[in-house]
């Protein structure tokens, strides 16, 4: 018997230790980012933010096997960590909570978490549940018509799965076998709505069969475990070989959105449970495990990225606000 | 110039900008083996091959996110909805989506989309192949929503609807596919979108007016000439974004102004026609503007005798009234 190959799960995956410390540092950013927008909120600098807590790993995860600059991303509104990973800074994700002039997905005019930035092929979202799903369908239709090399990621809540345009977009990436990735970020709950209410299934991922490709359940608090979900789907988007469906089951511990209160659907208890399987807790221990991470660079990564993070709010409060005589301005193209 | 009747125009017109323009694609149901429909797209397939001419699974909203899609992404798109009765469950894809694409991104992005549609009623389609939905539609900013009467306009707009850089909504009446025919230039002309057009020039009075019944007001016209009422047709052409000024200078000229259209009265394009001649000309007006619209049903029944009393409820309705509103 020989002796077996010891490789770690990462370098598995193609990643290093830089790969590790910089997916950690994102988790990091969209959480540290999470609570400080919340904290604005609070102090009445922001009407309305939408949390990520619980979230970040899948998000991190998943986004982590994207190309920037080729690849195509749908996020919806609770995709910080989404967003981060293709290459938003945390200054511009404060310009969007203050809804300034120079905030890149809108200029103010959408609710924070709207994303859009043309220059990072990140698409420009809507509050509509699933309207997305179609587009990532139709995008991934034009870039392989065009020859482009490009892969398309959508990302959505088990909400979404209810709605017809999800359907009708999974169906017409199966019959086309498009380059498109189907994200879906199971909390199992639409606002208040349980899983249980919204689907007589237990994984979302079953629905994949219907369509013809495969649906994968992963850990969506096992960092790593997205990141080869959708290292796989990737693959087999860019050989041609269609779609793919990936089941994250994670949990929001924070409400829908700064408006909701999630006491009157959902018990401390259950909340509380769910906090002990956090996805940056169980990767800062894989990454000690490994030897990447001591408690002194954690403690110096926390100081920077809080330091990043105080300083966006910082200068994102002081930009201007949109100029009201802008209003009517991009209804339609403006010829010169 | 060539003759030929609005449904080959379009036809027509869709083909040479297909040919020149790879980026042009055609979705819809049934679009590719069976040509369409009405045949629009017959032989298609096999020219421009499935890439470009793409039979979708029946789902009006997919398709038309689908076709947002390729829009965002370097195609221009051309989303056919079979009857325009059935675009409603695309409403959010048009509305939420195209029309705020632009606007939400503040100008970052654009979705260069062409919906294709037959609507109107008068060919026996009853209440699910007649209707009239434009007036929903062009209360919608950043939607520009286009009727042609004529085959030439027919092909002129479609040709610069493909080249506008915003979404466009592009209604055909079906009516008017065959039962109007005229001449059409046989270069690459095109026809401005936002532009009226006075049809038929006339001294007493402005009839403004769209789709087919731009062709039953210019009949009453003649008629009127034998009464010695000179009637002003004006097409309107495109609903969004309304040509006021053509509009408001013929109402002007006329001082009498009505307002003929085929979908039901109420909150239809003719209140938002009126009510800019009121706002804009009403010093200039001899007598109050009146309204022609389709009696408030929810939609043109089947039976001859009811589809007829929807489309004329009574004898000569318009020559009636154009002579009645010159009189006064």
């Amino acid at each position: 018997m020989s002796a077996p190959v010891t490789r770690t799960p990462h370098e598995g995956l193609g990643l290093d230790g830089t790969d590790l410390v910089a997916i950690y540092r994102t988790l990091l950013t969209a959480r540290l980012l999470d609570e400080a927008a919340l904290r604005q909120n609070r102090m009445g600098r922001a009407p309305f933010v939408v949390p990520v807590a619980g979230h970040e790993g899948c998000q991190v995860g998943t986004a982590w096997a994207m190309r920037r600059g080729t690849d195509i991303w749908l996020p919806y509104y609770r995709d910080v960590g989404v967003v981060l990973a293709a290459g938003v800074t945390p200054y511009e994700i404060f310009l969007g909570v203050f809804a300034k002039a120079d905030d890149p997905a809108s200029g103010g005019r959408q609710m924070p978490s709207h994303w859009g930035s043309r220059r990072l092929g990140i698409i420009t979202g809507s509050s509509p549940i699933a309207t997305q799903v179609p587009h990532a369908a139709g995008i991934a239709y034009a870039a392989r018509l065009r020859g482009d090399d490009t892969v398309v990621g959508c990302w959505f809540g088990d909400g979404a799965t209810s709605e017809g345009d999800w359907h009708e977009g999974l169906n017409f990436a199966a019959v086309h076998r498009l380059p498109v990735i189907f994200v879906c970020e199971n909390n199992h709950y639409a606002i208040s709505v349980p899983q249980s209410m919204q689907m007589a299934v237990a994984d979302v991922a079953d629905r994949a069969a219907g369509y013809g490709f495969p649906g994968v359940v992963v850990d969506g608090n096992d960092v790593l475990a997205c990141y080869a979900a959708m290292r796989t789907a990737h693959e087999r988007a860019r050989a041609g070989e269609g779609p793919t469906l990936i089941e994250c089951k994670t949990y929001r511990y924070l409400p829908h959105t700064s408006d909701d209160d999630d006491k009157s659907y959902r018990s401390r208890e259950e909340v509380e449970e769910a906090r002990h399987h956090d996805a940056i807790d169980a990767f800062a221990a894989y990454l000690r495990t490994h030897g990447v991470l001591d408690d002194d660079r954690d403690e110096t990564i926390r100081q920077e990225v809080r330091a990043e993070i105080e300083q966006a709010i910082a200068a994102a409060w002081e930009a201007a606000d949109p100029d009201p005589a802008t209003l009517s301005r991009h209804v339609f193209e403006e010829r010169t | 110039m060539t003759r030929k009747n609005l449904l080959t125009a379009v036809r027509d017109a869709l083909h040479d900008e297909m040919a020149q323009d790879e980026r042009i694609v055609l979705l819809g149901e049934d679009v590719g083996a069976r040509g369409g429909v009405f045949r629009l797209s017959d032989g298609w397939l096999e020219e421009f091959g499935p890439e470009r001419v793409i039979d979708t699974p029946l789902a009006e909203s997919g398709l038309v996110g689908v076709a947002i899609g390729m829009a965002l992404h370097g195609l221009l798109p051309v989303a056919e909805i079979q009857f325009a009765d059935f675009i409603h469950p695309a409403y959010d894809q048009i509305v939420s989506e195209a029309a705020r694409i632009r606007y939400r991104s503040n100008g970052d992005f654009a979705c260069p989309l062409v919906i294709r549609t037959p609507c109107g009623g008068g060919v026996h389609g009853a209440l699910y192949h007649s209707q009239s939905i434009e007036a929903t539609y062009a209360h919608v900013p950043g939607l520009k929503v286009v009727m042609p009467s004529t085959p030439a306009d027919a092909a002129g707009l479609l040709r610069s609807a493909l080249r506008d850089p915003d979404p466009v909504l592009f209604l055909e009446h079906k009516r008017a596919y065959r039962a109007v025919t005229g001449d059409v230039p046989d270069d690459y002309a095109t026809t401005p979108i936002g532009r009226a057009d006075v049809k038929r020039g006339g001294t007493d009075l402005s009839v403004i007016t769209y789709g087919y019944e731009v062709h039953r007001c210019l009949e009453a016209a003649e008629r009127l000439d034998a009464d010695g009422v000179s009637a002003e047709v004006v097409d309107v052409r495109t609903l969004a974004p309304l040509d006021v000024e053509t509009i408001l200078a013929s109402v002007r000229r006329t001082s009498k102004a009505i307002v003929v259209y085929e979908d039901n009265r109420t909150y239809g394009a003719g209140a938002e026609i009126a009510a800019t001649i009121a706002e804009h000309a009403f010093d200039d007006l001899d007598a109050a503007v009146v309204r022609i619209g389709g009696p408030d049903v929810p939609a043109m029944p089947f039976a001859s005798p009811l589809e007829h009393a929807f489309l004329e409820p009574a004898p000569d309705r318009l020559f009636h009234a154009m002579r009645d509103l010159a009189a006064a």
